[in-house]
């Protein structure tokens, strides 16, 4: 042995690393099909897509639907709600970004870019708090929007996040209003 | 003596490997025996035909089918076979003229038809043939166009006008296969043959004759050798030449043709995932080749000089 | 030849000597699989015991994945199968290692037990090694035969309802146990769901006992193809780099087979059947089990008796435990043993014959062939083993390991190389 090693070091040494190499490269290739199982499958992916019917939903009236598992609330907002959103200034907002899957990054968040629907009246978002996932409650909270009952974030009537530990304003998934239909997702 | 043994037993672990394998593939003899291509006459009873399996038989084992089916050249066959997405377009037009009538394909979904190693069909095309079929919705029942996350229906009982709903499709292909014998089996794992389930179907399906001489097909039943359980099948005869126009004209509308298309169609049903398993496992032989040469050489060095 | 590499392991670090101190794992390690002294002259049949260990860890690791997306219930289990195969990421494929798996284990198994038959492994003083393999065996055909059941299709089915009715056939007792074995009154979901408990549970006391079996080999260390005991430190070389390189070699060409399965024929060793859904109200034409359960199916169809087939069939397995004791010959491997190793490879043969013969139908020339292969298969081990230690005359043996490897001449003259 210690012959072989000194006669030719740097061979032997080549051969080595290659072979633990390349056998450590293929447990890498082996892990990834191992790791990516668990991500969501085709089926789940397909079923990304909810159809509302909106025509029954009143203005003050909210729903909540299923979408991707989470709930997705649908608020037609009534005239007072509406005007209290407008008149909110930019500089007032802990996250000034719309958080708004239909529009491009770093748009404003004012109320015009959160609302969507006929006349701007309906806010469609992700029921979902930022901070930690719990569902807040609706027209609750010290702004009349939305206040997570787990730790204490308070929404507006645009969603946006205004005290409390939440980084963000609510979420709004990709919509599709078409007649009295909406398509989420 | 120093390497009797040692070498002996690495070229014969192959050979052993293989013996191992010829008793299991014998399992494969159940719907084909090797040494009834060609039964005594009086084993040729009436059957039902109406599942595809058609119970138990007075008169001893039975040897279905009569003929082995024929083989195909398909694309997917082979070590870089993959499907023939035009192929499949075809064979899903078959399907769906002459078999969606009686045989579902629950297991399919639509969006599957739009993948590229599949059908490919386009997007659009996709979501109209979803949107054609009416599906019961998940959360309600009721009844509403078909989405691309939807399956395609299954066939209620009755609705063919059979009193048995006649099989699912979706996993016919691999559901059906016929043991050439031995040793045929040994061949077939090394070509590697594994098309029986395709060549079947496609030979179940121009295999329509008159019953042999001094035969008559019982009510309701048709003579088909290549039937795997029983000389009459409960199925009509479903393609006939000219009947479903192709849109390619190169394309002959025979029945071989048809029969070559959808069988072509199933096994992709039943084995969505062949071109990738196939690709991947090119390159994966390929991966393992080089490692076992380098551990090879490396096991040679570690060695060399040590007398064994 | 490296001998300081057999020294047992000493620290270096501080912070390894201050674990070695509490915990001396990575000694026990090292004195376990780097300094391991092997006997020189092992060849490739050795490599299957770390290629077995290779499947445990294989099919461990893609069932654990698989029982993430399995629903062990009648309804659901075959449409889950069937949405592992198609949606979940790359869920073809770890099915298919997973399915394929099990026969490329019961292969090396089947290679391990023969080569330990052929070279007298069983011998004093590595019987518990034995036993404890045998227990290995028992409780992958137990493991093999649950996992079959998971996918629902026809044939898992009807091999859970048959399999079970096997206990049926007890005494008094049967049908009770029986009717516990389902949870109800056939095969069903119960019985699909206590499979699945129990398929995920006994690969790791697998685990378990393959921990008691390498420690039973390491106590008395391995045998070798000359069946004789270590003398000296010439005959044996540490397990690093020496085994570990070639163990390493033959297991990287078993995964290259392995991979021939999964990737180009993952349906052969199996059943078109299990492609259909378990339906209770209809067997197939033909039943028979996977492969490598084939010689035990032909044993039990022999027997033109109920009971008798299944004790018949627990007794193949059964002999083995015996087998330290049955075999009286005091000489180990079956190179110096002219007569046995004639009647080794009978028995291969026997067992080879009796899986073709599981395959067919059970009647005519099958049947009669069955009985005989199976009377052979309990004649070899309850007859031939311990007649021929007092009928047969051994070859000399060579005096050590080291010595007809060092001097090819003696050798030749005592041991021709592995001559039939």
């Amino acid at each position: 042995m210690e012959e072989t090693k000194t006669a030719e070091p740097s061979r032997r040494d080549f051969l080595y690393v290659a072979t633990v190499s390349v056998g450590a490269i293929g447990v890498a290739l082996v892990a990834w099909p191992l790791i990516h199982q668990m991500n969501p499958d085709a089926a789940a992916l397909a079923l990304a897509t909810t159809e509302v019917d909106i025509s029954g939903i009143e203005p003050g009236m909210a729903v909540t639907v299923k979408w991707r598992g989470k709930p997705v609330f649908i608020r037609n907002r009534t005239d007072a709600e509406i005007a209290e959103a407008r008149a909110v200034p930019l500089a007032d907002l802990k996250d000034r970004d719309a958080r708004n899957a239909n529009l491009d990054g770093g748009a404003d968040a004012t109320d015009e870019n959160r609302a969507s629907g006929p006349d701007g009246r309906f806010l469609v978002m992700v029921g979902v708090c930022t901070h930690l996932g719990c569902v807040p409650l609706g027209e609750a909270g010290n702004f009349g929007g939305w206040f997570c009952p787990c730790h204490g974030s308070h929404y507006d009537t645009a969603g946006r996040i205004r005290t409390g530990p939440a980084p963000q304003n609510l979420e709004i998934p990709v919509l599709d209003f078409s007649d009295s239909m909406l398509r989420i997702g | 003596m120093r390497r009797g043994w040692g070498n002996r037993a690495a070229a014969g672990t192959l050979a052993v490997l293989m013996g191992l394998g010829l008793t299991g593939r014998e399992a494969f003899g159940q719907e084909g025996d090797a040494e009834a291509v060609d039964p005594p006459p009086d084993i040729v009873v009436e059957r039902e035909g109406e599942g595809e399996h058609a119970g138990e038989d007075d008169h001893g084992t039975p040897h279905y089918p009569l003929e082995k089916p024929e083989r195909i050249a398909w694309s997917f066959d082979g070590i870089f076979g993959t499907y023939d997405a035009a192929q499949l377009q075809r064979g899903f037009q078959v399907y769906q003229s002459s078999c969606a009538t009686c045989h579902g394909l629950g297991r399919v979904a639509f969006r599957t038809l739009a993948e590229p190693t599949g059908p490919y069909l386009s997007e659009e095309a996709m979501r109209a043939i979803a949107a054609a079929y009416q599906v019961p919705d998940d959360d309600t029942g009721e009844l509403r166009p078909g989405r691309p996350s939807d399956y395609f229906p299954a066939i209620a009982p009755g609705a063919a006008g059979f009193a048995a709903v006649p099989p699912d499709l979706s996993l016919m292909a691999k559901a059906r296969g016929v043991s050439p014998g031995f040793p045929g089996w040994l061949i077939d794992g090394i070509i590697p043959y594994q098309e029986g389930g395709a060549d079947y179907i496609y030979s179940l399906l121009v295999g329509y004759h008159a019953p042999p001489e001094g035969e008559e097909a019982p009510p309701g039943l048709f003579y088909n050798p290549y039937f795997v359980s029983g000389a009459y099948i409960a199925m009509p005869p479903p393609l006939f030449d000219g009947a479903i126009p192709y849109a390619d004209e190169a394309i002959p509308e025979t029945v071989a043709q048809y029969a070559e298309d959808v069988a072509a169609f199933l096994m992709w049903t039943a084995e969505p995932k062949l071109t990738d398993r196939k690709r991947i496992g090119f390159q994966a032989m390929i991966f393992i080749a080089v490692f076992a040469t380098l551990v090879f050489f490396t096991k040679r060095r570690v060695w060399r000089g040590v007398e064994h | 030849m490296d001998l300081h590499a057999l020294t047992p392991y000493t620290p270096r670090s501080r912070p390894a000597r201050w674990l070695e101190r509490r915990l001396p794992i990575v000694g026990l390690v090292h004195s376990s699989f780097i300094a391991y002294p092997t006997p020189r002259n092992l060849n490739y049949w050795w490599t299957f015991g770390g290629i077995l260990t290779f499947m445990l860890a294989v099919q461990i690791v893609t069932g654990v994945v698989l029982a993430m997306h399995y629903v062990p219930d009648a309804t659901l289990a075959f449409d889950s199968v069937e949405s592992i195969m198609r949606d979940v990421n790359y869920g073809w494929l770890i099915r298919y290692i997973h399915s394929n798996g099990a026969s490329m284990f019961f292969i090396a198994v089947y290679i391990h037990m023969f080569r330990g038959l052929y070279y007298g492994s069983y011998k004093e003083p590595r019987e518990v090694l034995w036993i404890l393999g045998v227990i290995l065996f028992l409780l992958m055909v137990a493991t093999a035969f649950l996992g079959y059941v998971l996918p629902w299709g026809q044939m898992s089915f009807w091999a859970a309802t048959v399999i079970t009715n096997l206990f049926s056939a007890i005494p008094v007792i049967g049908e009770p146990i029986t009717t516990w074995l389902w949870g109800g009154f056939s095969v069903d979901s119960p019985t699909l769901n206590r499979f699945f408990s129990l398929h995920y549970l006994l690969p790791f006391m697998i685990a378990g006992v393959v921990v008691l079996h390498i420690w039973a080999l390491h106590v008395p260390g391995n045998n070798n193809p000359l069946g004789i005991q270590v003398k000296s430190r010439q005959d044996v070389l540490p397990f690093h780099p020496y085994y570990t390189s070639k163990d390493g070699f033959g297991l990287a060409l078993f995964i290259l087979l392995f991979a021939w399965f999964v990737f180009y024929q993952p349906n052969y060793l199996a059943h078109p059947d299990n492609y259909i859904p378990a339906d209770p109200l209809q067997t197939p034409a033909h039943i028979v089990p996977e492969w490598y359960f084939l010689p035990f199916y032909a044993i039990l169809r022999a027997i033109p008796d109920k009971l008798g087939g299944v004790i018949a069939f627990g007794g193949a397995i059964a002999v083995l435990f015996f087998v330290p004791w049955l075999d009286t010959s005091k000489v180990r491997s079956a190179r110096f043993r002219p007569l046995y190793r004639q009647f080794f490879w009978i028995l291969v043969a026997t067992c080879i014959g009796l899986g073709y013969l599981g395959s067919q139908a059970p009647e005519g020339g099958y049947l009669l062939a069955s009985r005989i292969l199976t009377a052979y298969y309990f004649a070899h081990f309850l007859i031939i083993m311990p007649l021929l230690g007092f009928i047969e005359k051994p070859k000399p043996l060579p005096t050590s390991i080291s010595q007809p490897v060092l001097t090819p001449g003696a050798a030749a003259a005592q041991a021709p190389p592995g001559a039939h």
